[in-house]
Formats: C-alpha cells, sequence, structure tokens
C-alpha cells in the first residue's frame, strides 16, 4: 500500500466510524419521538434487519439458498419463550436460542448443501415446513396454535428492559453488535471464501477452498442469526405463536435482501427497511396498500436488479468521480 | 560433466505424478480409454491431440474435478484418486483453465489473494487472522510480473480476456504448486503477450525446478519447448517421446498434422 492510499484509506476510515457513530445516535434518539405502536415497528425492524443479515450471508455472500429463515426464527423464539417461562434468565436463553439455530443449521445444511439453487430452495421450504407444524401440533412444548403468553421482558442486575423504550434501545445495541460481527466475518479470509464459492464454484475449489466446510459454516452462521433475531420477539410482543414463522415470512425475508441488494453489506438494512415500513405508510390507501407494495416492489427489483443499496453506489458515482469504496473484501 | 549429468538424470526419473490404466466414461462415450503415462520431475510435458481426444478431460481427472470412470493417480506416490479438487490443491497441484476461471465480481488483487489464502493454515486461523500484508506483498509482486498490477482493484470483469487469462494464470501460480497443469495458455492470447508466456513457464521450469505440463494446440512452439510431448487421439495414447521422435511419427502426423 503506497503512503498515498493508507492515508486514504486513514481518512475513509475516520470518516465512517464518525459516520457510524452519528448514525448510532440518531438511532438511539428516534424512539424518544416515536409512540407506542412505531417504537414496536422500529424494534421490529431491528429485530428482522439482524435475521436478514443472515439471509444476505448464505444468499448474497455464499451463493446458497435458504428459504427456511423464519423457521430458525422460530427455532430462536421458542428457546427463549420455553426458558423464560421456566425461569431461566433471558441472558442463558438468549445466547442458547443462537447455539441452538447453529447446531440445527448444521445438521440440516450437511445433507442438503450437496444440492444446489432450486433443489436446495425445495429442501429448505420444507424445512420450514416442517418446524411449522411442530410448533402447531406439539402442544404440550409449543403450546399448538394459541403459543405461548405473558413472555417477560429482561432485566440485567437493576437494569430492567421492562419499558418498550428501553426494550428498543436493548435491540438496537444487540443488532448493531449483530452487524459489526458480521462485518468482521466478512472481512477475514472466510468472508473472502464465502464470496469465491459464489462467483465460481469449481475455481474456488481448484484454488483449495473447501467448498463444503465453508458452506456449512456460511449456512449454520446465516442461521443463527434468524435464531438469534428470533429470541428477540417473545420479549417484544409478549406472546409468541407458530404464524409469526410460517414460510411466507422466509419469502419475506428473501424479498428483503433481493430489494435491499445481495452481497451488499448495507443490503439488508434497506431491504428491510422498505419491506416493512413501506406497507406501513402505505396504510393510507387502505385496501390499496398491498397492490401499491407489489407494484412498488416489482419496479425496484426490475429497474435495480441490485437492489436499493447500488443506488448508494450509483449517487456516490455522480458526486464524487469515483468508485464507491467497497465495505468488505 | 559425467557426475553433473547422472545427477540430472537421477533427478529427472524421480516421478512425481504417476497415472496408471485411467479410464473415464461420460453416458457412454469413452474420453479417457486406458491412459498410463508418468511424469518426471522438473520436465515439461507437453500433451497435444486433436480437438476432444481427452486432454482437458485428463486435466480434469488428474485435478478430481471429474471424478474418473476406472484407474489410479498417483502424485509422489501418494494415491490421490477420488480425492476432490481442494485436497489435490493443497497438496501441490495447481492448474488453469481453457477458458478462463476467474471470480469476476472480485478485483484482480482479490483474486490472487483467494488463491492464496487456503495454501496454508486452518479454518480457525483463517477467520481470526486479518493482518494479510505479507500475503499482500507476495500478490503485488505477481501481479506486477503479470503487469496487470496497475488493475488489482478493478473487478475481474472489467478485464480484457488476454489480461484474464494472466489473472489465471497468476491464481495458479501463485501459491507455489510443484506441479502445474496449463491448458492452453496461449489460445486468445497476442502474439507478444504469448512469447512472454511461455518464456516465463520455461523460467519457472529452470528456477523454481517445478514440474509443468501444457496442453496447446500451437505445434511448433510446443516441439520447441517441451522435453517430451504426448499425443492423445481419441481417448488413448497415440505417441509419447522426445520431440524429435514425434515430429518424425508417421502416426502422429496422419492423427494430427493431417497429412
Amino acid at each position: 500500500m503506497t503512503p498515498v492510499e493508507s492515508k486514504n484509506r486513514k481518512e475513509l476510515v475516520n470518516f465512517s466510524t464518525l459516520l457510524i457513530f452519528s448514525f448510532f445516535v440518531i438511532l438511539w434518539i428516534i424512539p424518544y419521538f416515536l409512540n407506542l405502536y412505531t417504537v414496536y415497528v422500529f424494534t421490529w425492524l431491528l429485530i428482522y434487519i439482524i435475521a436478514a443479515y443472515g439471509l444476505n450471508l448464505i444468499l448474497g455472500y455464499a451463493g446458497q439458498i435458504s428459504l427456511a429463515q423464519a423457521a430458525f426464527m422460530g427455532i430462536g423464539a421458542y428457546v427463549v419463550a420455553i426458558l423464560t417461562k421456566l425461569d431461566y434468565s433471558f441472558w442463558i436463553a438468549f445466547p442458547l436460542a443462537g447455539l441452538l439455530s447453529f447446531l440445527v443449521g448444521i445438521i440440516l445444511g450437511f445433507p442438503s448443501l450437496k444440492v444446489k439453487h432450486h433443489y436446495l430452495a425445495m429442501v429448505t421450504i420444507g424445512f420450514n415446513f416442517i418446524i411449522y407444524k411442530i410448533l402447531m401440533n406439539e402442544e404440550q412444548i409449543t403450546g399448538g396454535p394459541y403459543g405461548i403468553m405473558n413472555i417477560p421482558r429482561p432485566t440485567l442486575g437493576f437494569i430492567s428492559f421492562e419499558s418498550d423504550l428501553s426494550f428498543a434501545h436493548l435491540v438496537l445495541i444487540i443488532s448493531l453488535l449483530m452487524v459489526f460481527l458480521m462485518y468482521y466475518l466478512l472481512n477475514t479470509k472466510w468472508g473472502r471464501a464465502f464470496k469465491m464459492i459464489r462467483e465460481n464454484e469449481v475455481r474456488a475449489e481448484v484454488v483449495g477452498v473447501d467448498l463444503r466446510s465453508y458452506k456449512l459454516v456460511a449456512f449454520a452462521i446465516g442461521s443463527a442469526y434468524a435464531g438469534i433475531a428470533g429470541g428477540l420477539l417473545p420479549p417484544l410482543f409478549g406472546y409468541i405463536e407458530p404464524t409469526l414463522f410460517e414460510f411466507v415470512i422466509s419469502f419475506d425475508f428473501l424479498l428483503m435482501v433481493l430489494i435491499g441488494g445481495r452481497g451488499r453489506f448495507v443490503g439488508p438494512i434497506l431491504g428491510v427497511s422498505i419491506v416493512i415500513l413501506l406497507p406501513e405508510i402505505l396504510r393510507i390507501t387502505e385496501q390499496l396498500n398491498l397492490l401499491i407494495f407489489s407494484i412498488i416492489a416489482i419496479i425496484v427489483i426490475v429497474l435495480v436488479p441490485e437492489g436499493a443499496s447500488s443506488l448508494v453506489d450509483i449517487a456516490y458515482k455522480l458526486f464524487t468521480g469515483k468508485k464507491f469504496p467497497s465495505l468488505t473484501k | 560433466m559425467a557426475l553433473n549429468e547422472r545427477k540430472e538424470r537421477k533427478f529427472m526419473r524421480k516421478k512425481i505424478l504417476k497415472i496408471s490404466n485411467l479410464h473415464k466414461t461420460f453416458y457412454g462415450f469413452r474420453a479417457l480409454n486406458g491412459i498410463n503415462m508418468n511424469v518426471n520431475e522438473g520436465e515439461l510435458l507437453g500433451i497435444m491431440g486433436p480437438n476432444g481426444s481427452g486432454k482437458s478431460t485428463l486435466l480434469n481427472c488428474i485435478t478430481g474435478i471429474f471424478p474418473n470412470t476406472d484407474g489410479k493417480v498417483f502424485f509422489r506416490d501418494k494415491d490421490i484418486t477420488g480425492w476432490n479438487s481442494s485436497s489435490i490443491f493443497k497438496i501441490g497441484i495447481a492448474r488453469t483453465f481453457q477458458m478462463v476461471q476467474i471470480f469476476p465480481d472480485m478485483c484482480v488483487l482479490d483474486n490472487i489473494l483467494g488463491a492464496l489464502q487456503e495454501s496454508n493454515g486452518n479454518m480457525l486461523q483463517r477467520l481470526f487472522q486479518v493482518n494479510e500484508s505479507k500475503e499482500k506483498e507476495k500478490a503485488m509482486g505477481m501481479l506486477d510480473f503479470l503487469k496487470i498490477s496497475h488493475l488489482k482493484n478493478e473487478n475481474a470483469k472489467n478485464l480484457s480476456y488476454g489480461q484474464q487469462k494472466l489473472l489465471d494464470l497468476g491464481m495458479a501460480l501463485i501459491a507455489d504448486p510443484s506441479l502445474i497443469l496449463l491448458d492452453e495458455p496461449l489460445a486468445g492470447v497476442n502474439l507478444t503477450l504469448g512469447k512472454e508466456i511461455i518464456e516465463f513457464i520455461l523460467k519457472l521450469v529452470k528456477k523454481k525446478s517445478c514440474t509443468v505440463i501444457i496442453i496447446e494446440h500451437n505445434a511448433k512452439i510446443m516441439l520447441d519447448i517441451c522435453s517430451r510431448i504426448i499425443i492423445l487421439n481419441e481417448g488413448k495414447k497415440l505417441a509419447e517421446g522426445k520431440p524429435e521422435e514425434i515430429k518424425s511419427n508417421k502416426e502422429v502426423i496422419k492423427a494430427y498434422f493431417g497429412a
């Protein structure tokens, strides 16, 4: 790296740190101005961003497909709900939710990652249906269609996250942490190996990339992200039921990643924001909202097939004349 | 002189790759039909043959891209039959492709670094070791050599075909393999560049004592540079020998040179 390049890089890093810090402060302040319902939506959005980052890793970086993101969310959510109802601390149940989803991801991924593309999609859809049926039918454990009610919100020592505002702040911290972890992961050699698999599987294997292991860890980490996101849902709503983890929700995640821009670091943030906030905004159009939402989604996918986050690149190039620096390897 | 020659002979006699009775069948079509061959350490072996004679299939079977139907492949007396491509790369066999195989949406530097990163260390080290300055230096050295270092931040898909070919070659060479398989390195490359590639390959064989198997259609160049040539025809070995022997082999002339 030449001195000029390293200086530029330093400036860029300083600038990004400032940007991220101010972004964090803004996100911290936002909930103070929101009402009861919109704080809910805000927290919900942050939780979904975590799960979408997981799918973006699987789909956007490692080039595999998973339509079971909702199922893994369900696993995480029910682990937290059941354990906290049994009076275990949230701080034990929550990491367990991530860990169990990771393990189930490995167990599901081990046989199913032998197949690719739509075959893998079918396998994961099947898995989502199985989990949904289990949640519906194992009434003694999951409460069946009625779900689990009166789930408490966590406390940490003398800090209580009982109020909507404090819980929103807790979720904000956790989701930013997860985003930073993803940023780290994508900037390691693993991140590069994932991309190599996506770009050219044959070449990747011929330069020594162990396809099986890398695909498996990408799938399992992506699933763990969904589990962690799921673990935050029960304390947010206070109850959970199987319909929150239906197959269609997995499809929503696919839409979020595609609209945001798969394989782009800020993609999930934009994608989740568009898919969740747009219908909320379109409520004013009453019955027409779904129609308008669908049309907008189609237009976005047709006009910017690389996702909404590619608009950032285009704008950057228009204003500075330079290529937007890549955030990951 | 005599001592040197004897030393050289001893060195040359050491087999790096041994292929015995290799068969490959695609849905009844016999692409390779009982190939037997040895590759000696430090030699530049040329493989020639008409289109569809099984040259690329042979490389694909050696590097584990296709599982072979029958037969065995040994690398330094180790049976590597049925190994997957990544393990074969890690043992020291690298290759280029007839159609360039690169990572199109990654920058040139990342293409080279990616080809280097898996050659040492384990999975966990690859997760926690973030500093790559040494690897970067090595990769930049390779890019400098290939004269594409000014394009290091460009996405590989934006390169010209010749440049992509060089990148593909760089990816095969960066991890210092002991056996390099080159599948038509000169196809689609202009004359000057082709000459440079050839010079580079010769230098490589001499300097690093690495072994090269090269597939190429340009008979003149092959007869010039190779120490030994194998001619394939319809999945079988038609002839094998020094360039002078190949040149005068009647069967070869009939099958390959078309006269």
